[in-house]
């Protein structure tokens, strides 16, 4: 079948490359518990005897040329040199004068999709059982573009900007994504029938990307619908793509059906083949440097990351030992209903890794 | 004119009420059915004006909307939009709610007995303005594959549901009213509807007052619901959030909703389903819009019949203990007057 498109058939950028050999990788701990859990996953890589070499670099946003703000030049350089990082949460400060870190950080490496495998943790209980499914959000356009006016006073315009580069790299990334990791279905998730011209937009170049996806089966849900249908059935749903806003509520209600930001991975994946894994929860500086932080969110994101370089036996390895020490409930920190610290939580899962081989 | 909850009664002739009836696409026809049966058996003095719209020509929606305004209030199913049609075509609901001005759509997510869910002790009122927002079918392509899409946030509308929200809390007795936006990123937009009901929870310092962002709040709202009270928010976040918690509460055939102007209200169910796949296979739950008929006998004082109806639907479902994924034959109902 001919594309309907009229421009010339783009590569599809090849994000899923295997790679061999000892991988350089960026770094981020971040600010408040950043730095401790980012020392855990090192610690259970090197356990695990994973081939990961870590790059440290700080990101707190300085003034460039030209009065704009960026991130150091070292980190940027670290960055597209490595193509892969893993970041912890950061802080943004308020009144520092700058915009948030990950809008920085999102901008520069132009991170357009932001990807959040949801599945229930065995020994974490939640009312939710079951839970398998992957948000992929449009991350740079939508609704969050920020253009706002006022246009007397009393009335504001917000704009949402939908274009038709944007929707279709995020539907390619999304096909993608589920025929390499073996995902049966995609849903387009939107609100066509009140924003007619904008979400039809995304909706139609999704349609067209799913020619080319012949095996993978490709449906459309109204936004409510799957809110609806998501508290009551969460297990219907298997790879969801939409646009900013849409992605943003999702995910996190996505998030919440598993147990909350404490436990959810998360990947952005950018141009130029850059992508960087991170927690999303916060910095919790009520809790920073008193060894009680929970690394299983940035551990999971690790190990996103390693399937994301086709190193699949060190995900699984890692991966698995982290979700058994969760379900035997023996070492659990305070978030998970335990009464451990950090790193004996960190100690167990390096002991259960070591133990696998 | 300061209202918002004293309506005059609507028009009366020969001590019955004319209520117009709009049966929609989907499952609408056959729920209105059910409930013009029920009104009947129950002697309600209720006489209905059917209005059909199809979704072809704009006289139809013309016509409902000249019966609305003409008895004051309606009852109706959903009309589908198909959004496969060019952007002309507006959703017919959408016309109905701006045209009336209905500002105010208000749900009540109450966890009825009987009903198993994973959450329990849950009641929620939701309060979305209903007009303008993310639903102001303002768009256009400045730029071949560049779309807009205007969003509209309005000092006069956002200051006119807030000070509804809290009318409503104050009269119901609720405690907490909590205000749900994203105004971390929508600074101006979200921002105007964030000062306007700051500026409304001034005036009401018996009720308590705070404010969450949309995605914190669908998650707490999966893990702890019963933390909510009463909720006010734009119209999309309003969409999302009623969506969830009509899920938490045993699903869309389950959950009344009303939109309340100035001068004409209309009931409907909550989450607006058209059901086109179940439609005429006698599987949908008539539940929602059995319930939307109690609010709208409340609303034209009818009181008596409203909780004789009320309670046999809800004894019904008890008894029956309903399993809600099963499918459920919809005519039978033993009514215990």
């Amino acid at each position: 079948t001919a594309l309907i498109s009229s421009s010339p058939r783009r590569r599809v950028e090849s994000w899923f490359r295997p790679r061999r050999g000892m991988q350089t990788v960026t770094l981020i701990p971040g600010d408040g518990i950043g730095p401790e859990i980012s020392t855990a996953v090192m610690k259970i890589f090197e356990a695990a005897k994973a081939p990961i070499q870590w790059e440290e670099k700080n990101v707190t946003a300085i003034k460039g040329p030209g009065g704009k703000w960026i991130i150091p030049p070292e980190a940027k350089e670290s960055m597209d040199k490595n193509k892969i990082g893993l970041k912890g949460p950061l802080k943004t400060p308020i009144a520092a004068g700058h915009p948030s870190m990950n809008l920085l950080l999102r901008k520069t490496f132009d991170l357009y999709a932001n990807v959040r495998p949801c599945m229930s943790i065995e020994g974490y209980k939640t009312p939710y059982t079951d839970v398998d499914l992957v948000t992929i959000r449009e991350n740079t356009e939508g609704e969050y573009s920020g253009i706002e006016h006022t246009i007397v006073d009393g009335v504001v315009q917000s704009i949402k900007l939908i274009t038709e580069d944007a929707s279709r790299k995020i539907a390619e990334y999304a096909f993608e994504y589920a025929k390499n990791n073996q995902r049966a279905s995609v849903t387009a998730v939107h609100k066509a029938n009140i924003m007619r011209m904008s979400d039809g937009l995304f909706l139609r170049k999704c349609r067209q990307v799913a020619e080319n996806y012949r095996d993978i089966k490709f449906t459309e849900m109204y936004l409510d619908t799957v809110c609806l249908n998501m508290v009551q059935d969460p297990t219907q749903f298997d790879v969801l793509v939409m646009p900013n806003l849409y992605g943003d509520i999702l995910s996190d209600l996505c998030a919440g059906l598993i147990g909350g930001l404490g436990v959810t991975p998360s990947g952005n994946i950018g141009a130029n083949n850059v992508a960087i894994f991170e927690s999303v929860h916060g910095t919790a500086p009520d809790i920073a440097g008193l060894d009680l932080a929970n690394p299983t969110a940035l551990l999971l994101s690790a190990v996103m990351m390693l399937r994301h370089m086709g190193m699949h036996d060190y995900s699984k390895k890692i991966e698995t030992a982290c979700f058994n020490t969760i379900r035997d409930k023996k070492v659990l920190t305070g978030d998970l209903g335990g009464k451990s610290k950090c790193s004996e939580f960190t100690a167990e899962i390096c002991q259960r890794v070591r133990d696998m081989d | 004119r300061d209202i918002v909850l004293l309506w005059p009664p609507p028009a009366k002739y020969g001590g019955r009420h004319t209520v117009t009836l709009i049966p929609g696409d989907g499952i609408g026809p056959e729920l209105l059915n059910h409930v013009r049966e029920l009104f009947r058996f129950s002697c309600v003095p209720v006489d209905f004006e059917v209005v059909n719209v199809c979704s072809s020509t704009e006289d139809d929606i013309n016509n409902a909307i000249t019966a609305i305004r003409r008895n004051g209030v309606a009852l109706k199913g959903n009309i589908e939009t198909l959004h496969t049609l060019p952007a002309s075509h507006k959703s017919r609901n959408n016309l109905l709610r701006t045209s009336l001005d209905l500002y105010a759509n208000v749900m009540h997510c109450k966890s009825l007995p009987g009903v198993q869910t994973r959450h329990n002790n849950i009641d929620i009122m939701i309060i979305r303005e209903n007009t303008e927002g993310e639903y102001s079918s303002l768009e256009h392509e400045s730029v071949t594959g560049v779309v807009e899409c205007l969003k509209i946030i309005t000092r006069t509308n956002s200051l006119r549901i807030a000070e509804y929200a809290f009318k409503l809390a104050r009269e119901k007795g609720r405690k907490r009213v909590t205000a749900v936006h994203k105004a971390n990123i929508m600074k101006l937009g979200d921002g105007l509807f964030l000062q306007c009901c700051r500026e409304v929870a001034a005036g009401y310092p018996d009720i308590a007052f705070d404010a969450m962002i949309v995605d914190n709040t669908t998650m707490q709202l999966v893990s702890k619901p019963q933390q909510f009270d009463v909720m006010v928010m734009p119209n999309l976040y309003g969409n999302v959030v009623s969506n969830v918690c009509a899920g938490l509460v045993g699903g869309p055939g389950l959950v009344p909703g009303a939109n309340y102007g100035h001068d004409y209200a209309v009931f409907e169910t909550a989450t607006r389903n058209t059901g086109k796949s179940i439609a005429d296979r006698n599987i949908a739950n008539p539940t929602a819009m059995l319930l939307a008929s109690c609010m709208m006998l409340d609303h034209l004082k009818l009181y008596d019949y409203a909780t004789m109806i009320r309670n046999a639907v809800l004894t019904t479902m008890n008894e029956t203990r309903v399993r809600l994924n099963s499918p459920r034959r919809c005519s039978p109902h033993t009514f215990h007057n």
